[in-house]
This record gives C-alpha cells, structure tokens and sequence, in this order.
C-alpha cells in the first residue's frame, strides 16, 4: 500500500476509534484512551530508535517530560497559545535534546548508550526539579477549561482528539520510513555498522536523525501532558513506568515494523487501564513485568513475529 | 601501466606503542590486479583499513582518484568509488540477500544517477554470484562460500573502481577458490575494476596478481613481479624464518 493510501486508512481508523469513543458517551473512556493514545504515540517514536536502529533508549521520561514541562513555560509566558502550536514547540525542544544527546552518547554501543540515556534522564529531571520557575519540586498547576471553542467538545475530548491526531501522524512517518532508504540505512545500523559504513550508509548521520526524530515524538506525546492531569511535578513526569512500559510496549508487539509499537501500547495501555479500574493502579508496573517474562519466552520477535512470512526461511 | 588510481605515500599507524604501519608507500595503477601478502600480523588488514576509511592513519596521506582522502569518512569512500569485502562477512542478518544488495545501490549508486530498476538489478548481481536463487533467503541460511560470494556481490554493488578483497578465499576448498578467483578476473577483465588481492593461499595470488606487494611487520619489503618477488631471500626469510 501507498503511504497517501496508507495514511488515508489510519485517518478512518482514527475517525472510527473516535465515533466508538463517543458512542460509549462515558467521559472516562477519554480519559483511559487517551493514556492507550500517549503509548502508541511514545512506543512508535521509541521504536524509531530502539526498533529501527537498534539503539536502546532507556531515557523516554526525559523527552516525554521536556514537551510536558515546555507546555507549563508556555502556559506561564503565553496563556493564549493554542495546545497544538504548544506539542509543536515541545516537539522540537525534545527533538533537539534528542540531537544533543545523540551527538553526545551514539559513539557508546549497547548497554552503554542504555546507561547514558539513564544518566540524561536523571540529570534532567534534577535540572527540572530545582527550577522554581516550573514550580520545582513542588509542581506546576494547569487549570484547563472546561470545554473548547470547537465544536463546544468538552477539554478531555479535544485532548483525546490531539492524542488520536499525533498517533496517526507518529504511525504514518514511522511507516512511510520503513520501507525508504532511510529505513534501509537504520536497519544495515542495527545489523552492522561497520558494513554500512563500507556500503555507503552516513551511519552518524543517520542515527543523528533517528536520535531527534524519536525524541521529537516522545515530546509531543508529553506536551499535552499537563491539560490532562492539571498538576504536574517531576516525580510523576519523569516517572520511570514511562521508560519502562515504552520499552515493553514495543518489545511486546514486535520492533521490527511499525506495527509493533502499536499492538504493544494498545494491548499493554488497555490492560492497564482496565486493570487500574476493577483492581489496583499499583498493579500495573506488575502486568509489565509478567507480560515481558511471558512474551521473551513465547514470542521473542513480539506478536508480529508470530505472523511473519515464514516462507523459505528457516 | 597507466595513471595511478591509488596512491599511498609515507602512511603510518601506530596502536599505542605496537607500529602496524610504518612510512608505507604503494601505487596502482587503474585495471591492475594487485596482490598483498605478508604473514599473520604484518598489517594487510590494518593498511586497508586505513585506505577504507575504517581506520584513522596517524601521518601519511591517501590519494584516490585524483582526490584526497585524508579524513574522509568511510561512506564517503565508498561514494568515490572504493569498496571492500571484509575478511569475516558481515552481512546485514535481518536482511534477505536481496535487501543486502539494496543498501549499496541505495546509499551509493542511486546518489551518482538513478537506477532504473533496482529490484532487477539485486536479481542480476546476484546470478553474477550464483545466489540468485536464494535473493530472499536471509544470510544465515547461506554456507561459507555463498556468504563470501554475497560479500563481494555487496562490494561490487556499489560499483566501485577499486575493489579490495580482504581474504574471501581463506578457509575454502580448491574448486571453491577457483570459483571466487574466476569471479574476481571478470570483474576485472569485463568491467575493468581495479582489484586489491590479500590473501594467503599462494595458489590464488600467483594466478591472480600481476604485481605483488609484501608487507612485514608495518613495513613493505618487496614490491614487483610475483615470480621474482617469491625468490626474493627476505621474503622466504618472512615466511619461513633465515
């Protein structure tokens, strides 16, 4: 399928998913797709890196709380600025971290570039912590209003829409990458880069490019972050269960495709919020844990790879 | 011969305190078939490494075309015209033999001017090969001399005009030498690529070479034609100890 063709059917996709949303006319719906929503967003923007070119970024809550806390400065300096030219800014801020910590840290391989994002992630969310200016340790408040000028759709609903938007578009690219001769250069970087060096491939560049793209995605998915819980302060935006459930998530669904991503988060997200409503929220990190014991031994290439062409493969 | 494609002068490389190369010098001419031999540790891979970008050289420069290297990235290398097979292939695993071949055409041919058909020409380099049947296979399903033969599919895929082999013979039997030996003349002989040999099996390099090159210890000691080069005292002495 064409990538124009592709992107049409996930705009359908989106249109529907939003109907059944409404058709259900139970607010909390919103509020628990839309944590499903922040996860595909998140895990297809990880898996750009993680999946693609096989770098393992252990830092998401770093990228993800950037666009949030981005989206608290502009609420304290601009208060009239619509929300998505805020995930637009909190975009390019997480992506240009991205591209510092990329410049920084793609010459470790492995588990070292794996602890480096760590580090990052800890030294940010202290750099955070002692701003005042954010509220520090204290956290920030974001009064939302009620409803929204469009449409008369109330906030969680609009915030739902955004959510379901930046999905559609962080699937579309991840898909309309994979199959290009950018996708090409990221995988010959998970496989050997010393050959892809020797075949042409601009490996720094590259993986330059797939360090800001992913994190751009990552900050996007954030800046919304502190409309939806109104309250936001570093111990919950740089909350570890993020890194953690945006690395299964992908694991879980498969890395090798865009597809993946999204299996993961909608299973996973789902699971969690279902298991937050009839048990207990603190379960959650739980069901993450069992999912990824269960699945590295049942399905070490995620659920897509049960589905792969076998074909003359062996 | 004609113009020289490569030209090495005063090249030096030092690993801490270890010298691998020192002041070598080497010309090629464009079409030659050269081969370089020395024994085990005397710097063959570490002076392509050098030329291939893989390696930084710490004092000596690299001439390539008509154009300096020095500093150059490896992919840039190979953009003008340089490729290589590694001694150990290292083909990309998660890819079909196919989608190996793409990268270069991709990354480095389709950047000169577009190809027209790169599907086609995946399936064309590799029936050159021999593997064609096996174009969406992945290369763990290949044996010893098929991952050699994709390697220097890869090589050529990018159309180089100096190929450097690095050991693609080491390791196979007799008629499977023949095989990448008579591979390596076509190309050279049909397509006019300038080839770099190195290699250890004596047989090979005899037949192929026009002009040998040795290398011991970082440093070249003889440099002519291969029948005189092999009865050369210090040679032998390399070889077999005086």
């Amino acid at each position: 399928m064409r990538n124009p063709a592709f992107f049409l059917w996930l705009c359908v996709a989106a249109a529907l998913t939003f109907g059944a949303a409404k058709l259900i006319d139970n607010p909390y719906v919103f509020f628990a797709g839309y944590v499903v929503l922040q996860y595909i967003v998140l895990s297809t923007g990880w898996n750009i890196l993680g999946g693609y070119t096989g770098y393992v970024n252990f830092g998401t809550a770093a990228f993800f709380a950037m666009g949030a806390y981005t989206t608290v400065v502009l609420h304290k300096t601009m208060p009239g600025l619509p929300l998505p030219a805020m995930i637009v800014v909190g975009g390019a801020i997480s992506g240009l971290i991205g591209l510092g910590t990329g410049y920084l840290t793609l010459r470790l391989r492995g588990t070292f570039f794996g602890i480096a994002t760590l580090a990052m992630s800890v030294v940010v969310q202290t750099l955070i912590t002692n701003w005042s200016f954010v509220g520090g340790s204290r956290g920030a408040y974001v009064v939302r209003p009620d409803t929204t000028d469009y449409f008369g759709i109330d906030y969680i609903e609009y915030l739902f829409l955004i959510m379901l938007a930046l999905s559609v578009i962080a699937v579309g690219v991840a898909r309309a990458i994979e199959k290009s001769r950018l996708g090409y250069g990221f995988a010959t970087i998970r496989d050997d880069e010393l050959a892809a060096e020797a075949s042409g491939v601009p490996t720094l560049k590259l993986k330059l490019l797939a360090t800001a793209l992913s994190g751009g995605f990552m900050g996007m998915a954030g800046a919304p972050l502190p409309y939806y819980v109104t309250y936001l302060d570093p111990a919950s935006g740089f909350s570890l269960s993020y890194a953690v459930n945006t690395i299964a998530m992908p694991l879980i669904g498969g890395t090798s495709s865009w597809l993946g991503p999204v299996i993961g988060a909608v299973l996973l997200g789902t699971l969690q919020q279902v298991a937050t409503v009839t048990i207990s929220s603190a379960l959650s990190l739980l069901i993450v844990g069992l999912m990824l014991v269960g699945f590295v031994v049942l399905a070490p290439k995620g659920i897509i790879g049960w589905f792969a062409p076998k074909g003359p493969r062996k | 011969m004609s113009e020289a494609l490569l030209t090495v002068s005063g090249l030096g490389k030092r690993f801490g305190g270890f010298v691998a190369l020192a002041d070598v010098e080497l010309e090629v001419a464009k079409g030659e078939r050269l081969g370089l031999i020395g024994p085990n540790g005397s710097g063959k891979s570490t002076l392509v490494n050098c030329l291939c970008g893989t390696l930084r050289n710490d004092s000596g420069s690299v001439r390539f075309n008509g154009r300096m290297l020095d500093g150059m990235k490896a992919h840039e290398r190979t953009r003008l015209g340089m490729a290589r097979s590694f001694q150990l292939p290292r083909p990309f695993g998660t890819m079909t033999l196919a989608e190996n071949l793409r990268i270069p055409l991709l990354y480095v041919v389709q950047l000169r001017g577009a190809v027209a058909n790169i599907d086609r020409r995946c399936v064309e380099l590799l029936d050159l090969v021999g593997l064609a049947d096996k174009a969406h296979q992945l290369p763990t399903d290949l044996t010893q001399i098929e991952m050699r033969k994709l390697e220097l599919a890869r090589a050529m895929a990018a159309e180089p005009s100096l190929l450097i082999a690095d050991e693609s013979m080491a390791g196979l039997s007799h008629q499977e030498v023949d095989d990448i030996l008579a591979l390596l003349m076509r190309l050279n002989e049909q397509q006019g690529v300038t080839i770099i040999m190195i290699e250890h099996i004596m047989r090979a390099v005899m037949h192929f070479s026009q002009r040998l090159v040795v290398l011991v210890a970082g440093r070249k000691i003889a440099d002519g034609n291969p029948a005189d080069i092999v009865r050369q005292e210090d040679v032998v002495a390399a070889y077999l100890g005086s």
